[in-house]
């Protein structure tokens, strides 16, 4: 178990200046996080989620907290690793509604830990503000748990904005109509392909090469190999971290070089640009922002200063954005009641980093970025269901 | 032969991924489930070293190799030696060994964390293609495969022609009467444990060319070396290799010509098959 406060240097001198006039105790709200440390998705974790709630815990405090009703409460952050185990994102949200007395609980991260916790949340009435869960059970999940909120999309749509990339770029005359597509056998890469097959076909596009591999494999040769030898007009892979990395460095390798070469998750990392340098230009992945928004480049700058590390191009500032909205919504009701927070989130939309959000009958936001592109060394969004800023794709052209 | 060419460099680097364990549990009786720990920490050094002064990990290695020896060499004398004088046989010494090392490896991955952060670590090096009899490979991979071959080859003439070689072999065989004939027991299970660290990081260095690791995969690699260890026969370094090498043909051959979503499924198939009509291993005694 990990445990930490924090607690912004700023608020502390505001207290020992005797600013606040009233005890310690009474100034601050517990906000609970719970997420992976330890674990498979602790290196996705450390770049969407963790660095957020540090950055928000900064802001929040460096601006004078929380006004709930005239009175501001500093935000003291409980951290808890789940080890990526369901069963210990559950423990943790428990031990912080009994034990620690949180007022309010982050939502964890990543699509399997939401839905795992959703009815703890729901037990104790947390209003959960998912920022990584991505799945078309959205209708189901929000009848069960009124409390659940999405922003970062469904399966659908994501396949659904591949679809629509490539029909572009078919369009433009770039690409013909074949497409090799494989995908990580776990619960996201399976969900994404089935999404994404019927739409291929309706669009007119064949498939030409079709397979699936096991989380964990140690060598994609095969893999890039069996699809180089379809030659397709795209490739199109629904990959997990390390093997976006592993999918990319072999594809190099082998010479697979299409004019549209898509992976999902990770390639909006900034990592990728890292380690691929120039060969990342025109990699299509997963995610996007509008990269070119002021609001964005005030947020990574903030990023980079507050945590030492850049934002990812995806769920980064949705992440953010998700605290904003707690934030907002615990000064809009002007109280900590979890029920009327929870109500004020329902009832209204909000301004965040990531421009507005408005919910859908589903508590879901309905316009969110579906695909994005490495285009000078920043990964811009190319395709989403509604959002401003999205730039055209343009070809790769190789991989020097 | 793209097919064999492949699975050959898969094997090797599955021989490197179990050669250490192998060491450790074969010779010095102590089955590490920290192993995976110390390949990690052997691939972040690499990491490291690469983009903090463009060091070459094949140099790297030649800096962790004698860092993971000391650091094993120590975890044995300290942590693990009262476990082996207190046990009665070779059963309870397995039983106390995975309890220690399983809480070690917990400890690994706390340092680990608190030391580099979560965040993965990855990076290019000699990720170039090259011409092997027609086909295009990965030199990072092939890099691996080489080293693999001299690792292990240089091992098995040590073991097998090395008076301390053969000593260490002893003690794999019969440790209680290695004793009688003069043999220092004690000090040579701290060595090999220690060589098996160091052989182990240095997998871990040449691996994370063209692996993406992070702080908690360890474990996954402490598990595949496991199979190939048990495969092979315990305390065998023939048997790991065989078995590494016949892990990677079948892995590669099944993923290109059948399906690569059915890999997984024929590893552990043929694990089950070798467990079912050879339980010692392929090159394993049989247990009186």
């Amino acid at each position: 178990m990990n445990r930490r406060t924090i607690l912004g240097t700023v608020a502390a001198l505001t207290l020992a200046t005797g600013l606040a006039g009233t005890a310690l105790a009474q100034d601050t709200l517990k906000i609970g996080a719970v997420g992976p440390k330890t674990g498979p998705l602790a290196g996705g974790a450390e770049v969407s989620f963790w660095p957020n709630v540090q950055l928000w815990a900064h802001d929040v405090n460096a601006a004078g907290g929380i006004d709930v009703g005239g009175t501001k409460y500093m935000v003291e952050i409980i951290e808890y690793d789940d080890q990526t185990n369901p069963g210990e994102t559950i423990k943790a949200v428990q031990r912080l509604a009994t034990q620690d007395k949180a007022d309010f609980v982050l939502a964890p991260y990543s699509t399997g830990l939401n839905i795992a916790s959703a009815p703890i949340f729901q037990r104790y009435g947390y209003p959960m503000i998912t920022h990584t869960a991505i799945s078309d059970q959205i209708e189901d999940l929000s009848n069960k748990f009124p409390n659940m909120y999405f922003l970062l999309g469904g399966a659908t749509g994501l396949a659904g904005g591949v679809v629509e990339v490539l029909s572009d770029m078919r369009e433009a005359g770039e690409i013909g109509s074949t497409v090799a597509m494989v995908n990580v056998a776990d619960a996201f890469g399976i969900e994404l392909a089935e999404a994404a097959r019927p739409r291929m076909a309706e669009a007119g596009f064949e498939i030409v090469y079709d397979n699936s591999y096991p989380l964990g494999t140690q060598d994609l040769s095969p893999v890039i190999k069996g699809a180089k030898a379809a030659e397709p007009d795209a490739f199109v892979a629904f990959s997990y971290p390390p093997d976006t990395f592993g999918l990319t460095e072999q594809a190099k390798i082998a010479g697979l070089a299409p004019k549209a070469f898509y992976t999902a998750v990770a390639t909006a990392f900034p990592a990728y640009a890292g380690r691929f340098g120039a060969a990342a230009e025109g990699v299509l992945g997963a995610g996007g922002i509008h990269a070119d928004g002021d609001a964005f480049k005030e947020y990574a700058a903030r990023h980079m200063e507050v945590t030492g590390q850049a934002p990812d191009f995806w769920a980064s500032a949705p992440t953010y954005a998700s605290f904003q909205i707690l934030q907002m919504a615990i000064e809009g009701a002007g109280t900590t009641d979890r029920e009327k927070v929870a109500e004020y989130i329902a009832d209204n939309s909000f301004d965040t980093i990531i421009g507005p959000i408005d919910w859908d009958e589903n508590n879901a936001n309905a316009k969110y970025w579906t695909v994005g592109q490495w285009q000078g060394g920043v990964f811009k969004g190319v395709a989403s269901t509604g959002r401003d800023g999205a730039v055209a794709a343009m070809p790769k052209t190789g991989w020097e | 032969m793209d097919i064999l060419i492949t699975g050959l460099l898969l094997g090797g680097t599955y021989a490197l991924i179990a050669m250490g364990l192998n060491l450790q549990y074969g010779i010095a009786r102590i089955m590490n489930l920290a192993n995976g720990e110390f390949l990690v920490a052997g691939g972040f050094a690499a990491f490291w070293f690469y983009t903090a002064g463009q060091v070459s990990p094949l140099l790297t290695i030649f800096i962790v190799a004698p860092l993971a020896f000391a650091l094993n060499w120590l975890i044995y004398v300290v942590m693990l030696r009262p476990l082996v004088r207190r046990a009665k046989s070779r059963g309870q010494l397995e039983v106390d060994a995975i309890l220690t090392t399983f809480g070690l490896s917990f400890l690994s991955v706390g340092v680990m964390l608190a030391l580099f952060g979560g965040d993965y670590f990855s990076y290019s090096y000699l990720a170039r293609p090259v011409q092997i009899l027609g086909d295009t490979f990965a030199l990072n991979r092939l890099t691996a495969a080489v080293a693999a071959v001299l690792i292990c080859g240089g091992l098995w003439l040590w073991l097998n022609r090395s008076r301390a070689g053969m000593s260490i072999r002893a003690i794999a065989v019969a440790p209680d009467s290695a004793r009688l004939v003069g043999i220092d027991v004690p000090r040579l299970s701290a060595l090999a444990f220690a060589l098996g660290g160091a052989v182990t990081a240095v997998g871990g260095s040449l691996i994370s060319t063209f692996l993406t690791l992070d702080a908690s995969t360890g474990v996954l690699f402490t598990l595949k070396a496991l199979v190939i260890v048990i495969m092979g026969g315990v305390g065998d370094v023939r048997g790991t290799i065989v078995a590494a090498l016949m892990l990677g043909l079948l892995e590669t051959f099944v993923a290109t010509v059948i399906d690569p979503g059915l890999t997984l499924a024929a590893a552990y198939l043929m694990f089950v098959l070798i467990l079912l009509f050879r339980p010692q291993g392929l090159f394993g005694r049989k247990t009186a």
